[in-house]
């Protein structure tokens, strides 16, 4: 089929308009540009009080006292809530993809007894300003006895103390694959084996709005509004109603804008539990805004794990097995339990490549830092130590690495394939999307402009990584998706999903995908969304599903309501069903010219005047339905390549190009499709060499401002250039989940670039961040002379 | 220490409050004023979210006191399109090339790249990097957002 884009972003197939496919211009954009939008800290309800957390500043300890009476003396402060006031209001506290009987961390809303990271939320001030409500937060006098902390994840397993002493270890959980005792004879009978020990720092979402939320109950009602910065607005909802016991429909949710989430913003956390226990108690509504040192204190941490991996290999590298055991470090409140994620590091261990025996275990550890919590592809160390392994892997065997991979990527003529974990990949193109990123560099010519550079004394470097991902998962809460569409009175076209603006462009995914299906013009179509009074449940934004999922939904809905208008048009025009095609509003009669009915008229009709409907066609245009996923997940797969130059004296790395070849399937818009590529390959960059949530040996955080915690900047990217293969997904539409992907392929890309450009110098990268002073102790100082 | 009364022009609208001396200029706007576009990503004076312009210059708001803004013009984003709603050539750039996601970051890139295509019309992109990197966005990866640059730029010049 060829498509030409047209003037106003519609593209032209064999006469028909789709809007799926085009750059079309963001609906969201306009109040976002112009600063109209609505986040958490923009809502101002008459009587709102302010609220501060008063935070623990040290990592272990009891509290022996909490005095309040200073800050309840200053004027404008008008409660100070402990644990004791709040806690004892919980009534079920359980998130609802895992469910009211898993093993979960026990998490009191406000610290009861025990802190248990610097950051853990003690009381709650309310104020009536922000201000008040901060100095009031620095009168609370909290006495603790502190205690020797334990902040070395790789130590907990043995350490005397205890994070949660009634848990009576610090290992949260362990699972298991295939033992590796299983596999001695492959590894001892191999031509090669690679071994390494890969380390990746604790770093996090760090979205540029905080969490936040302001809660509104009215006691005569008994209802409960909650606006709230968040990915999963029906999830706060009915969370909410556990935690209050409140009946779900007395609750109402709404989020118009929420400034970014990427996983931080999908679960509710202990200090949102606060907010919702106070709603009922404090006599006005309240706000709570974090500060960024709070976001970076106590909002949560990722990413901070390491493993022992190895492969071996025949004599022509072939990978013949492949084992990980993985440790993560999970901090003092990871939500949710994280026993599972760490489990798919070694599900997903073996990756794109046609592995045929495979080991893993995982194991999950308590610290006395900040929890444990979802970050875009909370999997992806998989990616990571996999990828550093190949490379390594290449070098040890005097082979090029882009060969190695290429004799081991899965080819499409062999899918579906089990991998040896049991998951099976199939409608990807690991082996095609690597050759279109390699092609697109030229890979030969750079390989001989390194050559020269080397001469020139400078190192250049290119580095690869390729993934498959699960996305759109299709169980339990995630597996269905629901929309309604009203085609209103005068045609225009009203469409309520549960999804809610984050940054991931689902109003304009939304938006164009009705007008397709129903045969409008887009600007005929709005969308409503995140507010749980009006639309239906949805699991939210996570595991890159909404896309995939939101056009089952509204496939699903918008052919009712097609089927009803064509109906409506066929016996107005006295046609034949079958003939009748809907364009831009407008429904005609094909081959007779002339014959034709706007939509508006269908609507007046199907409204106003129902008895002149077709025998079994309900009045109205409005509908309702919700589709569930075929399948336990949809694959999508990438591969990345970047180049850099080291200056070996300073360690200081440039990106030179960086290329992203994916597989998402069919795009519905292929600027929010790159958007999302390069948003997530921009934090893998920042991951590599720049964000670190540290610690001190005491558990005393040293990273919670943007001084210190580093993002990535302007200067700090290059240009990212896109490649795409479409392959179609067994969803509706063929679409796959795009959320995530970047963020997993450029960790290893990133790393084995620059571990590439070292390799003169025998440097073998094992430990991220790559920070300039790391890179330049990798270099012996009489190699530079 | 008492409160003081403050006057000064934002968006071409003279304001007259009286605030505590401590009231940054950010939370001026955002709760005397109402205009909450000016967004804080961080309130130390990093991320650049919270910028506008005072005088003409791009000032981070959360590091300015509203009293220290007294008698000055200030202009938020809200004050850079057109009344109807109408786009600045910034903000119809920023649109063109997917420079925003979630939007949060983007009123104080609307506020400084005016500002910095005001001062320099026609940038290097090497300029216009560093131009850019005293703001943050976790959202783009600053692709789009350096692609609007160029093109707001070419846009004043073939006018
Ligand atoms: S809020 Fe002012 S610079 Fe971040
Ligand atoms: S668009 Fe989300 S922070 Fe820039």
């Amino acid at each position: 089929m060829t498509a030409a884009a047209t003037g106003d972003g519609r593209v032209e197939a064999g006469g028909a308009t789709r809007y799926a496919g085009t750059r079309i211009g963001r609906v969201e954009d306009p109040r976002l540009l112009t600063g109209r939008g609505t986040y958490v800290d923009d809502i101002r309800l008459p009587g709102m009080l302010h609220a501060v957390f008063v935070r623990s500043p040290v990592a272990r300890g009891r509290i022996l006292g909490i005095d309040a009476s200073a800050a309840l003396a200053l004027p404008g402060v008008r409660h100070v809530f402990t644990a004791a006031d709040l806690n004892p209001d919980v009534r079920e506290q359980w998130h609802t993809s895992v469910g009211p009987k898993s093993p979960e961390t026990p998490r009191p809303p406000l610290a009861d007894t025990d802190v248990r990271f610097v950051g853990d939320p003690v009381a709650l001030v309310l104020a009536d300003d922000r201000y008040l409500a901060e100095d009031a937060a620095e009168l609370v006098e909290v006495d603790y006895e502190q205690l020797p902390a334990v902040v070395d994840y790789t130590r907990a397993a043995q350490a005397q103390e205890l994070v949660h002493e009634a848990h009576g270890s610090n290992v949260v959980g362990q699972l298991a694959g295939r033992p590796a005792a299983t596999l001695a004879d492959v590894f001892a009978g191999a031509a090669h084996v690679v071994t390494d020990t890969i380390h990746q720092q604790a770093h996090t979402a760090v979205p540029m709005e905080g969490r936040g939320m302001v809660v509104d109950y009215s006691a005569s009602t008994g209802e409960l509004t909650i606006h709230a910065a968040t990915q999963a607005p029906h999830e706060i909802r009915l969370f909410c109603s556990r935690l209050l016991g409140l009946p779900e429909h007395r609750i109402r949710v709404l989020m118009r804008d929420t400034g970014g989430g990427f996983g931080q913003k999908v679960m509710v956390q202990r200090d949102e539990m606060a907010l919702m226990l106070v709603a009922r108690r404090a006599g006005a509504p309240v706000k709570w805004v974090e500060d960024r040192r709070e976001n970076l204190l106590a909002a949560g941490m990722s990413r901070h794990e390491h493993a022992d991996v190895s492969m071996a290999f025949d004599p022509d590298g072939l990978i013949l097995a492949a084992s990980i055991d993985f440790v993560s470090d999970c901090g003092a409140y990871p939500t949710p339990w994280p026993v599972g994620t760490s489990a798919a590091v070694g599900m997903l261990f073996p990756g794109p490549y046609r592995v045929p025996a495979a080991s893993f275990t995982a194991t999950t550890v308590y610290t006395n830092t900040a929890g444990r919590v979802a970050y875009r592809g909370p999997w992806q160390f998989e990616t990571l130590a996999r990828e550093v392994l190949l490379d390594n892997a290449a070098r040890e065997m005097g082979m090029d690495p882009a060969e190695l991979r290429r004799r081991n990527l899965l080819r499409t003529d062999e899918l579906p394939f089990a991998n040896p974990n049991g998951m099976t990949y199939d409608r990807i193109t690991p082996l095609e999307t690597f050759e279109q990123a390699l092609e697109m560099l030229d890979y030969d010519a750079f390989r001989a402009e390194q050559a020269r550079a080397r001469e020139a004394g400078r190192y250049l470097g290119v580095g690869m990584s390729t993934y498959v991902e699960p996305s759109t998962p299709g169980y339990g809460s995630y597996a269905t998706e629901a929309a309604t569409i009203r085609i209103e009175p005068s045609g225009k076209v009203n469409v309520y999903i549960a999804g809610g603006s984050t940054g991931n462009s689902i109003e304009t995914t939304v938006v164009q995908l009705t007008a397709d299906v129903l045969g409008v013009a887009i600007e005929d179509v709005a969308t409503i969304q995140g507010d749980t009074a009006v639309t239906g449940f949805g699991a939210g934004t996570a595991g890159s599903r909404s896309g995939s999922m939101t056009a089952g939904a509204v496939r699903d809905t918008a052919t009712i309501l097609r089927e009803r208008m064509i109906a409506i048009a066929a016996h107005k025009l006295e046609a034949a069903p079958e003939d009748i095609e809907l364009v831009r509003s407008r429904a005609s009669v094909r081959g007779v010219p002339g014959a034709s009915v706007t939509v508006a008229e269908l609507a007046a009709t199907a409204y106003f005047d129902p008895y002149s409907l077709p025998p079994g066609v309900p009045a109205g245009l409005e509908a309702s339905a919700r589709y569930t996923a075929e399948t336990r997940s949809v694959w999508v797969n990438a591969a990345h390549v970047c180049t850099c130059e080291v200056d070996p004296v300073t360690g200081g790395v440039t990106l030179l190009r960086y290329i992203v070849s994916e597989d998402c399937g069919p795009m519905i818009n292929p600027s929010v499709v790159e958007g999302q590529i390069a948003g997530g390959t921009v934090q893998g960059i920042g991951g590599a060499l720049l964000e670190h949530l540290a610690y001190d040996e005491d558990g005393n955080p040293t990273a919670t401002t943007f001084v210190d915690y580093l993002l990535p900047t302007a200067t700090d990217v290059p240009v990212i250039e896109y490649g795409h293969i479409e392959t179609m997904s067994g969803g509706p539409g063929g679409y796959k989940g795009v959320g995530e992907g970047g963020a997993i392929g450029a960790p290893p890309a990133v790393v084995n670039a620059v571990a590439d450009a070292l390799a003169p110098f025998g440097a073998r990268i094992t430990r991220l961040p790559l920070t300039p002073e790391s890179l330049a102790a990798l270099v012996p100082p009489e190699a530079l002379r | 220490m008492s409160d003081v009364q403050v006057e000064l022009t934002v968006n071409g609208q003279a304001r007259t409050a009286t605030v505590q001396p401590r009231l940054t200029l950010a939370d001026f706007l955002r709760e005397e004023c109402r205009l909450t576009g000016t967004h804080l990503g961080c309130e130390h004076g990093v991320c650049g979210a919270c910028t506008v312009l005072v005088d003409g210059e791009a000032v981070r708001s959360c590091l300015v006191f509203a009293v220290q803004a007294a008698g000055s013009e200030v202009t938020t984003v809200e004050g850079l399109g057109g009344p109807d709603g109408e786009l600045s050539p910034v903000q119809a750039a920023l649109r063109d090339c997917h420079g925003l996601q979630c939007g949060f970051c983007t009123p104080g890139f609307v506020v400084s790249i005016t500002a910095f295509l005001r001062d320099n019309p026609r940038p290097t992109d090497q300029e216009t990097r560093e131009a850019l990197s005293g703001t943050l966005c976790r959202c783009t990866g600053y692709q789009g957002i350096l692609r609007a640059v160029q093109q707001a730029a070419g846009a004043e010049t073939a006018r």
